[in-house]
C-alpha cells in the first residue's frame, strides 16, 4: 500500500478544464471517497490516477514515485493500481476464475501459487462456488464481487472504484457497502472511491473530497463535512437542511453570535466574518413560545419521526418532529448549535437546487 | 499526439510500432489505384494525350461505353423492381418465413455472375437439357435468347437485386412506427399511408441502393462476357478484356484509359448515391420499439406464394437446369435415369488437371486473402477505433475505393503497379502473387468493416481493466481484444473467402497458365464448348458457397449486429 498525492493537477478537454488545479494527499491505507454531482471531474481524477488520461498540468504521485507529470508518464499497466469499473468490465470470454487469475498470469506467477491466490481472493469475496461460471451467468452483485476479486488478487498499491454500486438495486447496495467496508478493514488498501451518492460516501470513507466543477471544495472526514461545511456548495450538497445568509453581531467577541433569520443565536464557526449558516434539521427545535415562527408546508413520515418542511423568514427550512403536523400550521422555532462560515461567492439558491436534484 | 510522446515509462514499443502498419496497408490497398491515376495524368512513358484522344474518339470505345450505360441502367431498373418489392413486403408486412426468403434472395448475389449466366443459359436456348427433358426446347438452330442486351440486362438485374433490397430494408427499419400510426389516426388508408408517408421517407435509401446496384452492374464482367461476347456486344469491361487478351501488354496504356473511363462513371455513380443519402436525411427521430408492420390480411397467402414462386424462378429453376446439364454424359444427350451420370463431376473434381489446379489456386487465394486480411485488419481496426488520427481517418475514407471501383479498373491498376515492382527488376505479372495482391486490395474493406463494428461496440473499460492489472498492449490485444473480436473477424474472413473463391473479374485479367482461378476456368470451359464440365464445376462451387452461407447463418447469433450483410 502506498500514499497517493495530486499536485496542481489539471486536465483540459478541448480547452475546457474538467479538472482545475487539484491538490490533495491521501494517506497509505486510507479510504477516500470522491463525491460530487455528475460532470464535477471526479471520474477524470480517477482516470488520471489510473493512467488512462495524461494530465495537462500538475502531477500524480504514488508512494513517492511520480506517475505522471510534464516529463514523465508511467503507463497504466506499470502502475500497480487496481480499478473496479462501474460497468465491472469483466471479460465475457473468461470464466470467473480466469478473470481473477489474469493479473497473475500477466505477472507470470507460477501455477500453484496462482491457484492458491485466486482461491483466496474468491473466498474473500464469497465467490468460491462460482469459480467456473461465466460472467454472463452471474447476477449484478456477483459480477461486482468478481471485479473486486480481480482487483485485489494482485495486491495493488492502490485501488480505484468508479461508482461501483451505481448499477445495483437498493438492497444489494447496502450489502455491498458492507462488503467494501469489511474488505477495506482486512486489506488496509489505499482506496479511492468515486460516487455521486453522499450516503455511500459518508458511510464508507475515512475522508470525503467533495468536488464541483473540477475543484475539490472540501476534503475532510464525513462528520466534519456534515458539521462544518466549508462553503455553501458543500453545506447544500452534503446532508439535509438549509443554507441561509448570516452575519456576525457587533461587537464580535470570542463566543460569536450571528444574526440569522432575524434572530440572534450563538454559533460554531471558523471565521470572524461569517456570511452563511448551515441549519441542519437537528439544529431546529419546535417550541410554542419561540419568537421565530415557521409555517409548515410539507410533512413526510420517515419511520420513527417526521420530516417537516417549513417556511420561515422567507427561507425554506427542514426540521424533525415526533408528531405529525398539519399543513399550514404555524409553529415556533428555536435554533441551536448552528455552523456558520465565510463564503462571499456562495450562491445559496444554486447549491440548494443541486442538492435537491 | 502529445500523449504518445509522453509515454516513456515502461516498454511501450508496440504502441509506437503499431501505427507503422498503416504504411503497407496504404500501399497495398491504395497504391495500385494511385498508380492508375498517375498513369492518367501522364506518368510513365506509355500515355500521352495522343493515346487519350485515339482511344476516346474510336468508335468501339463509344459503343462500349453506351452499351455499359444501357445494360447497367436497365439492370438497375430490374434490380429496383425486384429488390424494392421484396424490401417493402419483407420489412413492412406480416408475411411468414422472412429469414428463409431473405437467405434465398441473397444467394444470387453470392453466386459468381459467370455461374449465374451459365445456369440461365441452361434454362433457355435450343440445347437446354431441362427443356429437352420436358419436351419444351425450341428447335435446334434457333438462337440462344440470352445472348443479347436484354439477356444481360435481365441477369444483371437479378444478380444485384439484393443490393437494393438490403439498403432499402435498412432504411425502412429506421422509419418509426408511430409516424405511420399517426398517419392512420389522421384517417389515411393503407395505400395512402404507403404512398404519402412510407415511400417518400424511404426514397433516399432506395436511391442509394440503386446507385450501388448501378455501379456494381457497371463493373460486372462475368455476365456480359458470357452473354455479350458470343453476340458481339461489348461493354467496357469486356472490351478491356478482349483487347488485353488479344493484343497483350502492349495495349496497356490504351486499356488504362478505358479503365479510367469506367472508373470515372463508377465514381460518379457512387458520389450521386452518397449525395442523395446525405441530403435526403429527414432527421427521423426516435427508434420506436415496435417495428412498422402492415397486416396483409387475406392477401397474405397469395403474396407469400407469389414471392416463393419468384424465388423458384430466379434461383431454383436456373440451378436445376445447371444440375441437369452437369449430369449428362455429353452435350446434346438428353437426360433420363439411364443417361444420368456423375462423369463430368468426377472429371471436374478429380481428373482434369486444370480444374483441380483451379480449385487449388482459388482455395489458396481465398484462404490466404482471408487470413492475411484478418491478421492486418484486427490491429488496424483497433488502431482506427482507439487511436484515431488524421491518417487513420483518411485511410478509413479511401479504403472503400478498391472495392467500389469496377474489378477491371483494379486489375489494370495492379498490372501497372506490379508488372515491374517499383525500384526493382522483379515482376509479379504472370504469378499467382499479383492475383493475391489484387484480392488483398479489393477485399480489404470486406474484412475491415465487420471488425470495426465489433470493436466499436466493445466497452473500452475491457481493455482498461486489463491495463490496470498490468497487461501491456500486446497482451491486451491477444488476451482481450482478439477473442472478443474473433466472431466478427471469422464472419469477415468467411465473407472474404466467399467473395474471393468466386472471383472472376480481377483474375480474368491477371491469370496466366498455371494460375487459373475457378472463375476463369468455368469461363474458359464454356468458351471452348465444354459446357457439361463447366456446369459440373459451377454446380460444385454453388454447393460450397451455399453451405458456407448456411454455416454463417447458423452462427448468426454469435456475431455482433451488422456483421453479416444479409442480416441487420
Amino acid at each position: 500500500m502506498a500514499e497517493l498525492s495530486f499536485s496542481g493537477l489539471t486536465k483540459r478537454f478541448d480547452g475546457h478544464a474538467a479538472l482545475d488545479r487539484v491538490s490533495a494527499d491521501i494517506g497509505s491505507g486510507e479510504f477516500v471517497a470522491l463525491l460530487g454531482p455528475s460532470g464535477c471531474g471526479k471520474t477524470t481524477l480517477l482516470r488520471l490516477t489510473a493512467g488512462f488520461e495524461t494530465p495537462s498540468e500538475g502531477s500524480v504521485t504514488l508512494g513517492g514515485e511520480v506517475m505522471a507529470d510534464a516529463t514523465r508518464f508511467i503507463a497504466p499497466e506499470a502502475r500497480e493500481i487496481g480499478i473496479v469499473f462501474q460497468s465491472y468490465a469483466l471479460w465475457p470470454h473468461k470464466s470467473v476464475a480466469r478473470n481473477v487469475s489474469f493479473p497473475l498470469e500477466v505477472r507470470r506467477v507460477p501455477q500453484p501459487e496462482r491457484d492458491a491466490r485466486v482461491a483466496e481472493a474468491l473466498a474473500l469475496t464469497g465467490l468460491s462456488a462460482f469459480a467456473h461460471r461465466m460472467p454472463a451467468q452471474l447476477s449484478g452483485g456477483q459480477r461486482q464481487r468478481v471485479a473486486l476479486a480481480r482487483c485485489l488478487v494482485f495486491e495493488p498499491r492502490a485501488m480505484l472504484l468508479d461508482e461501483p454500486l451505481a448499477n445495483l438495486d437498493l438492497a444489494l447496495r447496502a450489502s455491498m457497502q458492507e462488503v467494501f467496508r469489511m474488505f477495506h478493514q482486512r486489506t488496509r488498501a489505499t482506496m479511492l472511491y468515486v460516487t455521486h451518492d453522499q450516503g455511500e460516501a459518508l458511510a464508507l470513507a475515512d475522508r470525503v473530497a467533495v468536488m464541483e466543477r473540477g475543484r475539490i471544495r472540501q476534503f475532510a472526514a464525513p462528520e466534519d463535512l456534515y458539521r462544518e461545511p466549508a462553503d455553501c456548495f458543500v453545506a447544500g450538497f452534503v446532508g439535509d437542511g438549509a443554507v441561509v445568509s448570516a452575519r456576525a453581531c457587533e461587537p464580535a467577541p470570542d463566543a460569536l453570535r450571528i444574526e440569522v433569520l432575524g434572530c440572534r443565536v450563538p454559533t460554531r464557526t471558523n471565521t470572524r466574518r461569517p456570511t452563511h449558516a448551515s441549519i441542519r434539521p437537528e439544529n431546529i427545535r419546535l417550541s410554542h413560545d419561540a419568537p421565530l415562527r415557521g409555517r409548515i408546508t410539507g410533512c413526510t413520515y420517515l419511520g420513527g419521526r417526521f420530516r417537516l418542511t417549513l417556511e420561515a423568514a422567507g427561507e425554506t427550512l427542514t426540521a424533525f418532529a415526533t408528531q405529525r403536523a398539519r399543513l399550514g400550521e404555524t409553529v415556533g422555532l428555536s435554533l441551536h448549535d448552528l455552523w456558520s462560515f465565510h463564503d462571499p461567492e456562495g450562491k445559496v439558491l444554486m447549491a440548494r437546487a443541486m442538492a435537491e436534484a | 499526439m502529445i500523449a504518445t510522446r509522453l509515454r516513456k515509462g515502461g516498454s511501450r514499443s508496440l504502441d509506437r510500432l503499431l501505427p507503422l502498419i498503416l504504411l503497407p496497408v496504404a500501399l497495398i490497398a491504395l497504391g495500385p489505384v494511385l498508380r492508375l491515376l498517375l498513369e492518367g495524368v501522364g506518368l510513365g512513358d506509355g500515355l500521352t494525350s495522343e493515346h487519350l484522344t485515339t482511344v476516346l474518339i474510336r468508335e468501339g470505345t463509344r459503343t462500349a461505353l453506351l452499351h455499359s450505360l444501357v445494360t447497367a441502367g436497365g439492370g438497375t431498373l430490374i434490380s429496383i423492381l425486384i429488390g424494392a418489392s421484396f424490401a417493402f413486403l419483407v420489412a413492412l408486412t406480416d408475411i411468414r418465413g422472412k429469414g428463409a426468403l431473405v437467405f434465398c434472395l441473397m444467394v444470387p448475389m453470392m453466386i459468381p455472375p459467370q455461374i449465374t449466366a451459365l445456369a440461365w443459359m441452361q434454362v433457355t436456348g435450343p440445347s437446354s437439357v431441362l427443356l429437352k427433358m420436358l419436351g419444351l426446347a425450341p428447335p435446334l438452330g434457333s438462337p440462344q435468347p440470352l445472348h443479347s442486351p436484354q439477356g444481360i440486362v435481365l441477369l444483371l438485374g437479378i444478380q444485384h437485386a439484393s443490393l437494393v433490397f438490403l439498403t432499402l430494408r435498412a432504411g425502412l427499419r429506421m422509419i418509426p412506427a408511430d409516424l405511420v400510426e399517426a398517419a392512420r389516426m389522421c384517417g389515411g388508408g393503407t395505400l395512402r399511408v404507403w404512398a404519402q408517408v412510407v415511400l417518400p421517407l424511404s426514397m433516399p435509401a432506395l436511391i442509394a441502393g440503386a446507385a450501388m446496384a448501378f455501379v456494381t452492374a457497371l463493373g460486372n464482367f462475368g455476365i456480359p462476357a458470357m452473354l455479350g461476347i458470343p453476340a458481339r456486344y461489348s461493354t467496357l469491361p469486356t472490351l478491356i478484356y478482349q483487347r488485353l487478351v488479344g493484343l497483350g501488354p502492349s495495349v496497356l496504356p490504351e486499356v488504362a484509359v478505358l479503365s479510367l473511363l469506367i472508373g470515372l462513371v463508377a465514381i460518379a455513380g457512387v458520389l450521386a448515391g452518397r449525395a442523395v443519402l446525405s441530403r435526403g436525411g429527414f432527421g427521423l427521430v426516435g427508434l420506436s420499439g415496435t417495428p412498422l408492420a402492415f397486416s396483409l390480411g387475406r392477401a397474405r397467402l397469395p403474396v407469400e406464394i407469389a414471392l416463393w414462386a419468384f424465388i423458384a424462378m430466379i434461383l431454383v429453376l436456373p440451378l436445376l437446369a445447371l444440375l441437369a446439364t452437369s449430369l449428362i454424359p455429353a452435350y446434346g444427350v438428353p437426360l433420363s435415369f439411364e443417361t444420368a451420370t456423375f462423369k463430368a463431376w468426377h472429371e471436374a473434381l478429380f481428373v482434369q488437371p486444370v480444374t483441380r489446379r483451379a480449385y487449388a489456386n482459388s482455395l489458396f487465394l481465398a484462404v490466404a486473402a482471408a487470413l492475411i486480411l484478418m491478421a492486418i485488419c484486427l490491429p488496424l481496426a483497433w488502431l482506427m477505433e482507439r487511436r484515431p488520427s488524421r491518417i487513420t481517418r483518411l485511410l478509413d475514407g479511401l479504403i472503400d475505393l478498391p472495392y467500389a471501383l469496377p474489378g477491371v479498373v483494379l486489375s489494370i491498376a495492379c498490372i501497372l503497379t506490379f508488372t515491374r515492382l517499383p525500384f526493382t527488376e522483379l515482376t509479379l505479372y504472370g504469378t499467382i502473387w499479383i492475383i493475391l495482391m489484387a484480392y488483398l486490395a479489393r477485399f480489404f474493406v470486406v474484412m475491415l468493416r465487420p471488425i470495426q463494428s465489433s470493436l466499436a461496440q466493445l466497452d473500452p473499460a475491457m481493455e482498461e481493466a486489463a491495463a490496470s492489472v498490468g497487461a501491456r498492449l500486446g497482451r491486451r490485444l491477444r488476451a482481450i481484444v482478439l477473442p472478443l473480436a474473433a466472431p466478427s473477424a471469422a464472419a469477415g474472413a468467411i465473407l472474404v473467402f466467399l467473395t474471393a473463391v468466386n472471383e472472376l473479374t480481377v483474375s480474368a485479367l491477371l491469370w496466366s497458365s498455371g494460375t487459373e482461378t475457378l472463375g476463369v476456368v468455368i469461363f474458359n470451359l464454356e468458351d471452348s464448348g465444354e459446357t457439361v464440365m463447366a456446369s459440373a464445376l459451377a454446380m460444385s462451387i454453388t454447393c460450397l458457397i451455399v453451405a458456407l452461407m448456411a454455416a454463417v447463418q447458423l452462427g448468426a447469433r454469435h456475431f455482433p449486429k451488422g456483421t453479416i450483410p444479409w442480416q441487420s
